[in-house]
């Protein structure tokens, strides 16, 4: 029989009895546009934790105050100590060449004002250097400078949420006054938007001279965190064990479970997350792929109620020369042509779900061609998985006994 | 005239459980080229065995029948669908059109089987539907808007399109009345007067007695085998 013959017989077939064929499909291609479309928004979902972890820095080592384990009986709290020092950071700059950058960090959140609009917002005293550490982009104006570090300026550097907040939306802000707990600062910089969200939004930060942050905020001279930038990525690991040997020893502790500081690797941070949520993504999948066994059931169940209609037709086809080959691979053809315009329908669907969910700014949904072809291949694999049985019962059928069948 | 049909000894026997039935106890016969040959008998008394066994669909338990100078009694279940497609052609008592479909395609079926080329089909189609005394208004006709007996005479066509050296006829008049019955009975006496090989299947006398020759079968055995002239005086390749 040539593929011609099959495909034509196989139109017919279907188009015989549309409603049915197109029920049948339709579980297909819920099958398939859930896969796309979940997958899609897992693999967003996975995209959108890698880039906001990579907006926090690259080769990014931080270290804070306290022990994260073997604390005692009472802890005092993430980064409640005060253990750190300016000149711990200054330390780590100038002893350990895997380091590239050193930026010394005094955050709390205070109440912001301007006239009569106020924020209470994150206030991160810091440095020059932090600009690069963190990624840090302005949109107008310019960074922190050391000079103004040295000069206990009272300038800032604010975030363009918090810009929205104090002066409207997209005022210009550059030279204005805010109050920040009560103290006047100089507006000289508004970062450029990250998006991002929750207790990560960027946006919403205001940058001061750390000089500036421990005179007037905060009162006292510690620090709450220092960040590090390493050279490169295969130096984290080094550059956290040289890190936590230098401030061992500059504390005084032998022993490195007392330690009174932790040292936290950014990227162990993003890997852990990002594998969170490549399970997320695989579990809506597995979830997805069961709608699509379903469907593939619902291709064997109708198969099997045609083979049975069909019973004389077959007959009579072995009888004017058909093959066993030639009726199974007519049933296989009728199955798999099911679940492949079922998986196309079923891809442009879900893919249009996923723009939908995204346009909507309910998530970003990223579909990859990956899942396209994945999900092509697994419709054409279930047709095949569940066209073959019903296609063997028709073409074991005799014809003598089909011939009879009524 | 060459023997299309020669039966030696050909047996039949079923086995449900442990009960063994002998439905055809030894035959032997031969039918000729260009013959006009109705098996005639009362249900039960083996002739649908006998034709589903002439018609290359089932195999003899014992015996050799060979068609066309081939021994099809031991071939596989793919060889004698291929003797089917090539050699024989079916007419059914209740048509086996396939309903919703043309009337060109419904004829054509047997052709894809063989994998005659596209251009050749159509040819062999129109001449097949004509032969079988179809007009061309009907080809594009879906076959469920045909009477009965427009309907067997496609499937007669559909018979026809491959050429095959024997026409195999089941009962082809019983689902149709008298009138078309007829009509039906003497395209198949028109094709035998083409030079048709044609083997008709049936109870009835009537329907019997169209044909060159007549063989009764009762209870597996041939109890009579003789030609038939009160139709037709002038009788072709008869095994006296």
């Amino acid at each position: 029989m040539m593929i011609r013959d099959v495909l034509t017989e196989t139109y017919a077939a279907l188009s015989g009895n549309k409603a049915r064929s197109g029920l049948t499909m339709l579980g297909i291609v819920i099958g398939i546009s859930s896969v796309i479309a979940l997958v899609g928004v897992g693999q967003g979902a996975t995209s959108s934790v890698t880039s906001s972890i990579a907006n926090l820095g690259t080769n990014l080592l931080t270290i804070s105050p306290g022990a994260s384990r073997n604390a005692g009986p009472v802890s005092g709290g993430f980064g409640s100590a005060t253990t750190l020092t300016q000149a711990d950071a200054t330390a780590i700059k100038s002893e350990i060449s895997d380091v590239s950058a050193v930026a010394v960090e005094l955050s709390r959140r205070y109440q912001v004002t301007y006239k009569g609009n106020n924020t209470n917002t994150q206030v991160i005293g810091t440095e020059a250097s932090y600009a690069g550490i963190r990624n840090v982009t302005l949109s107008t104006g310019a960074f922190i400078t050391d000079q103004q570090n040295k000069d206990y300026a009272k300038v800032a550097v604010i975030g363009p949420t918090v810009r929205d907040d104090l002066f409207g939306v997209d005022a210009d802000a550059i030279g204005m006054t805010i109050k920040i707990n009560k103290i006047q600062f100089k507006v000289i910089g508004v970062t450029a938007s990250k998006g991002g969200s929750g207790f990560n939004n960027t946006d919403q930060y205001i940058y001061v001279p750390v000089s500036s942050a421990q005179r007037f905020l905060a009162g006292k001279t510690s620090i709450s965190s220092i960040d590090v930038q390493a050279a490169n990525q295969k130096v984290m690991s080094t550059a956290k064990q040289e890190i936590t040997t230098l401030l061992l020893s500059r504390h005084n502790i032998t022993d490195s479970t007392s330690a009174d500081f932790t040292v936290v690797n950014q990227a162990d941070l993003a890997s852990s997350l990002s594998s969170v949520s490549s399970t997320l993504t695989l579990l809506l999948g597995a979830i997805a792929g069961i709608s699509l066994l379903v469907g593939g059931i619902g291709i064997m169940n109708m198969m099997l109620t045609s083979v049975t209609e069909r019973t004389r037709e077959i007959g009579l086809r072995k009888a004017i020369g058909a093959k066993s080959g030639d009726i199974s691979f007519q049933f296989l053809t009728e199955a798999v042509t099911l679940t492949f315009v079922g998986g196309i329908v079923g891809v442009l669907l879900g893919w249009g779900v996923a723009v939908g969910l995204t346009m909507a700014g309910i998530i970003t949904a990223t579909v990859t061609w990956t899942s396209v072809w994945l999900a092509f291949g697994v419709s054409a694999l279930v047709g095949i998985i569940f066209g073959y049985y019903p296609a063997r019962r028709a073409a074991k059928l005799k014809p003598i006994e089909a011939l009879k069948y009524e | 005239m060459k023997n299309i049909i020669n039966c030696s000894t050909v047996t039949k026997t079923f086995t449900t459980g442990d009960v063994a039935t002998t439905v055809l106890k030894g035959l032997t016969f031969t039918i000729k080229e260009g013959e006009f040959v109705a098996i005639i008998g009362p249900s039960g008394s083996g002739k649908s065995t006998l034709m589903h066994i002439l018609g290359a669909l089932d195999s003899p338990t014992t015996g050799k029948y060979e068609l066309d100078g081939h021994d099809v009694s031991k071939l596989s279940d793919n060889e004698l669908a291929e003797v089917r497609g090539r050699k024989i052609g079916f007419v059914f008592q209740s048509f086996n059109l396939l309903p919703r479909v043309s009337v060109e395609r419904n004829v054509q079926l047997p052709l894809l089987y063989t994998n005659t080329p596209i251009a050749e089909r159509q040819k062999r189609t129109h001449a097949a539907l004509r032969n079988a005394g179809m007009d061309a208004s009907h080809d594009h006709h879906r076959s469920n808007q045909l009477s009965g007996g427009q309907m067997q005479r496609v499937a007669i066509a559909r018979a026809l399109v491959n050429d095959p050296s024997l026409i195999l006829a089941d009962e082809p008049t019983g689902n149709l009345d008298q009138k078309t019955g007829q009509i039906v009975l003497e395209t198949f006496q028109k094709l035998n007067n083409e030079g048709r090989t044609i083997v008709l299947i049936t109870h009835d006398q009537y329907v019997a007695a169209h044909a060159n020759r007549i063989i009764r079968i009762l209870d597996g055995n041939i109890v009579e085998d003789r030609a038939n002239d009160s139709h037709h005086p002038s009788m072709k390749g008869i095994d006296a």
